[in-house]
């Protein structure tokens, strides 16, 4: 049996037996178990890194050419995603030990991350559309359990409940699209499609449908606009999760899938289809919206969730330049600096007693070295400063952008500003300044268990695009490490990283309450309520329609009208045909008779 | 049957069901039933259904007729104690069966076809026997007693009927048989269920009727 | 001396019917009613005995006829001892075995 195979059995049976078998009794145990496995996960995809294989056998069968196969796919871009998925995993894994130690229901937790391995392992590794659709719903559902982890907070409950509906939305997409691939290629294995869609006469109208259907899927996981409500919310979950699934992992799923797809189907293939118009304006309008949301939020959770939001938003617009090499690079630095910064705010939050609000917050730095200068090199790699994995990535995406001579370079440009600027923000508030509540005053720094996660992802914030053989891309894809001067893109990046810095800098440094006030950014331009009016609108017209149709059509004249009738006909023979007076039945009797005779002798 | 016969015994039926139905006293109507019954019987007789006429009257003006008066008398019903007939129940009384008869009679008058009356006589028999033998479906041997009998002139109609209930009908006698068992048993149900309160020992099953008044009434709901 | 038709036979069974018929609507005493249903039950004997007759099969009555009639007369006997017991129980119940009391069904 190949070994790769073990990628997915640990986290599953790790899954399995803390949830089965150890359970809350020995919930210590369990947390140590689902860490292990994890880590052996890790260990396991180093020792698979840059392997090519594809072992799989056969699931179903149904008649002469149709058979569904679970089937994993090895190469640099699932191997590459496997080291960040399991290290961060990993990572995340011994944070949650420290974060997560007194939490009531710890065995839960650390089954429903292993559950969550389990299926992003799957997404990543599956070689065909219909057994990365299973992963990705069991993605969606581990999500769910993950997110309402603490469900009894309403909001918790909510928030799950709103991510798992609003992905569903997406993956209905997705699902068409996979059908409608298959329709055309006859395959759903990743490898075949290429050569299925070339034998196809299709017209690249309806190509362009399947792959934004497809994209649907990952407008759902990724969080995009108009799909992208979700995400915020789900900050509801703990926090180290919202490091793994709703930074690094989960919502990558979705560009790793475009990713993959695009690989499979060929970029070549998709030059001047209007889809990936489409998906790059939807890349662009969410990087920019989640951008501006970010810099009027005060929650430090909400900040990152705008800010993945944003960087997601850069990978989908660099997918839609038909460039997803870049989207992977950037997907994948990103991975470690979100990651870091999330783990990061998630110490600041234990440190400070479970606070959240940045304003709240302050002086954090020297009381917290540690995690304070590990947040900020995850915040120069967000921002792009020369020489961190964030300033790499972003330029290929830039390069992408330009290349395609493209409007969106200002948009990413612009977004690369807004992204310093909020960044800063939360740096000179939350770090800078003086302790503004009681809980900051007495934050002290988080153990071993907690920091050295944070230590480890710094270093991989700094260093990642150096270890090129680890980056999930096409076989050929060489990140550019260098720093080009004479290139105008690099002054640009430099240029509104400057912008960025400088306006934190007036708005906010040594400030000690929010100076500027823009409620359509805080407000996260009323998106939500916008859909929840749409959905009351809806909801109740649909009510009235359905309540009149009950209450008159059904009640009044169906049922209620039959059973008037019956009822009135019923009173009437009661009244004057059940007598009871054996005369009269008597009578009618022989009425009857003649009636008959009458009927059958003279009629 | 004769003319004057038959219009003899029919009127003394229908006179007696006439009476039955006008007698105001039910034990009246029971004895013109009986005198009804007796000219049926008699048509029957006439009709050369001896053994059906023999039953009519052995059974019905016999054992039925005296089970009537026995409940009339045990009820101790002497009279309709209502009121007589209201006009709009005798109307419907009278104008239903006369529809009833003007029907059958304009059918009846309307029906074609013959109706000679065969004559039973010594050649029609011994014809009919020899027939009897020749085809012999029912099993009648030729020295049975339906052929002498047949051969001499007279008609075994009980032979018959005796013959035809034990082969072709089988199955219908033991069906009936069944059901007198079923009667049987739902009258004996009937008669003890009523008896909520024990009855004393030396007193009629059948309480009288004053004793009865203790009975629970079953209130109109 | 000329012989009775199926026609009379067949006319004064009706009648029977009829007078039957008019004893079971117009009388309220149940025992009456339930000797007139008898009375009807018998001319419907009549009117099977006279087919009988008059329909010869090789030269014999037809004597399915009469087989019917030897079953009515069973089954009628059958009735009667149920239909008094009934009575008998109805009177028990209700003290009266007068139609125009006996109305518990009216709606």
């Amino acid at each position: 049996m190949n070994t790769s195979w073990f990628l997915l059995l640990l986290p599953l049976l790790s899954a399995l037996i803390i949830h089965f078998a150890l359970k809350q009794r020995l919930a210590t145990l369990a947390s140590y178990y689902g860490t292990a496995a994890t880590g052996a996960a890790f260990a396991l995809a180093i020792t698979l890194l840059g392997k090519t294989d594809s072992p799989s056998f056969e699931w179903i069968s149904i008649g002469e050419n149709f058979s569904i196969d679970i089937g994993l796919k090895l190469d640099k871009l699932s191997t590459g995603m496997m080291i960040v998925v399991t290290g961060i995993g990993l990572l995340v894994h011994l944070f949650s030990l420290g974060y997560m130690k007194d939490d009531a229901a710890k065995a839960r937790y650390f089954g429903n991350l292993s559950l969550f391995m389990f299926s992003m392992t799957g997404i990543v590794l599956a070689d065909n559309f219909l057994m990365m659709f299973i992963f990705w719903e069991l993605v969606g559902l581990s999500s769910f359990l993950l997110i309402g982890h603490w469900y009894q907070k309403d909001s918790a409950a909510d928030a799950a409940k709103k991510a798992f509906l609003t992905n569903r939305i997406g993956d209905f997409g997705f699902m068409i699209g996979i059908l409608m691939i298959w329709s055309f290629s006859g395959s759903f294995v990743f490898d075949q499609i290429s050569s299925g869609l070339a034998a196809s006469t299709i017209h690249t109208c309806w190509l362009s449908i399947a792959v934004l259907l497809v994209f649907c899927g990952a407008i759902g996981k990724s969080a995009q606009a108009p799909l992208h409500v979700w995400l915020p919310d789900a900050m509801e979950g703990p926090t180290p999760v919202s490091a793994l699934i709703h930074a690094a992992t989960m919502v990558a799923a979705g560009v790793y899938m475009m990713a993959r797809f695009f690989f499979a189907i060929g970029t070549e293939n998709l030059d001047g289809l209007w889809a990936m118009n489409t998906i790059t304006w939807i890349g662009g309008i969410t990087s920019l919206l989640a951008a501006l949301m970010a810099t009027q939020q005060n929650d430090i959770k909400k900040i990152l969730a705008y800010s993945t939001l944003s960087q997601l938003g850069y990978m989908v617009m660099a997918v839609g330049l038909a460039a997803p090499d870049a989207g992977m690079f950037h997907l994948f630095t990103h991975a470690w600096f979100k990651a870091l910064l999330f783990l990061g705010s998630g110490a600041v939050i234990y440190a400070c007693h479970h606070e959240q609000d940045i304003w709240q917050m302050g002086g954090l730095l020297k009381k917290m070295p540690i995690t304070g200068i590990t947040f900020i090199i995850g915040t120069l790699a967000l921002t792009a400063v020369p020489f961190t994995s964030g300033f790499f990535s972003k330029e290929g995406i830039l390069h992408a952008a330009h290349e395609a001579h493209s409007p969106f370079l200002w948009v990413a440009v612009g977004v690369a500003a807004l992204t310093t600027f909020y960044m800063f923000r939360l740096i000179f508030v939350a770090f800078l300044g003086e302790p503004r509540s009681e809980n900051a005053k007495k934050a002290k720094e988080v153990g071993l268990v907690m920091w050295l996660p944070l230590v480890l992802l710094a270093g991989m914030a700094i260093g990642s695009p150096y270890v090129g053989s680890i980056i999930p891309s096409s076989e050929d894809f060489k990140p550019v490490t260098e720093v080009h001067p004479e290139d105008a893109l690099f002054w640009y990046s430099i240029s509104a990283f400057v912008v960025g810095l400088a306006a934190a800098c007036v708005f906010y440094l040594g400030k000690k309450k929010e100076p500027l006030n823009i409620p359509l950014f805080a407000n996260k331009f009323y998106i939500d309520e916008l859909y929840a009016g749409v959905v009351k609108f809806a909801q109740d017209l649909l009510a009235a329609v359905v309540h009149f149709f009950d209450e008159f059509i059904i009640h009044g004249l169906f049922v209620g009208g039959l059973t008037r009738s019956v009822q009135g006909l019923g009173h009437s023979f009661r009244r004057y045909i059940q007598s009871g007076n054996l005369q009269a039945y008597a009578l009618v009797l022989g009425l009857g008779t003649v009636l008959v005779i009458y009927f059958t002798a003279f009629f | 049957m004769p003319l004057p016969l038959f219009y003899f015994f029919a009127l003394l039926m229908l006179v007696g069901g006439i009476c039955v139905v006008a007698l105001p006293n039910p034990v009246s109507s029971a004895l013109s039933m009986i005198g009804s019954f007796v000219g049926l019987a008699a048509l029957f007789i006439g009709l050369n259904a001896y053994f059906v006429g023999t039953l009519q009257v052995l059974v019905y003006a016999g054992a039925i007729m005296v089970l009537f008066l026995f409940i009339i008398m045990l009820l101790d019903l002497k009279k309709d104690s209502a009121p007589k007939f209201s006009p709009a129940t005798l109307g419907a009384a009278v104008v239903v069966p006369l529809v009833l008869v003007f029907q059958i009679s304009t059918v009846i008058s309307s029906r074609e076809g013959s109706d000679a009356f065969a004559p039973l006589n010594q050649e029609t028999l011994s014809a009919a026997a020899a027939t009897l033998v020749h085809k012999n479906d029912d099993n009648i041997s030729a020295d049975s007693n339906i052929i002498a009998d047949l051969n001499q002139g007279e008609l075994p109609d009980v032979n018959i009927i005796g013959q035809k209930l034990f082969t072709h009908y089988n199955f219908p006698l033991q069906m009936v048989g069944f059901l007198l068992l079923v009667a049987t048993v739902g009258c004996i149900c009937l008669s003890k269920k009523i008896a909520t309160k024990p009855v004393p020992a030396g007193q009629s099953a059948a309480p009288s009727r004053s004793s009865e008044k203790t009975v629970d009434k079953t209130p109109r709901a | 001396m000329p012989e009775a038709s199926l026609n009379d036979y067949l006319l004064f069974s009706g009648l029977l019917f009829a007078v039957g018929l008019a004893g079971v609507i117009a009388r309220r005493n149940i025992i009456v009613i339930f000797m007139c249903l008898e009375m009807m039950l018998a001319a419907a004997s009549l009117t099977l005995v006279a087919f009988s007759r008059f329909h010869t099969v090789d030269g014999l009555p037809d004597f399915d006829g009469q087989m019917l009639v030897f079953f009515i007369i069973t089954v009628a006997a059958a009735e009667v001892a149920v239909g008094l017991a009934i009575i008998v129980a109805l009177y028990r119940a209700r003290q009266t075995i007068n139609t125009d009391e006996l109305d518990a069904l009216k709606g």
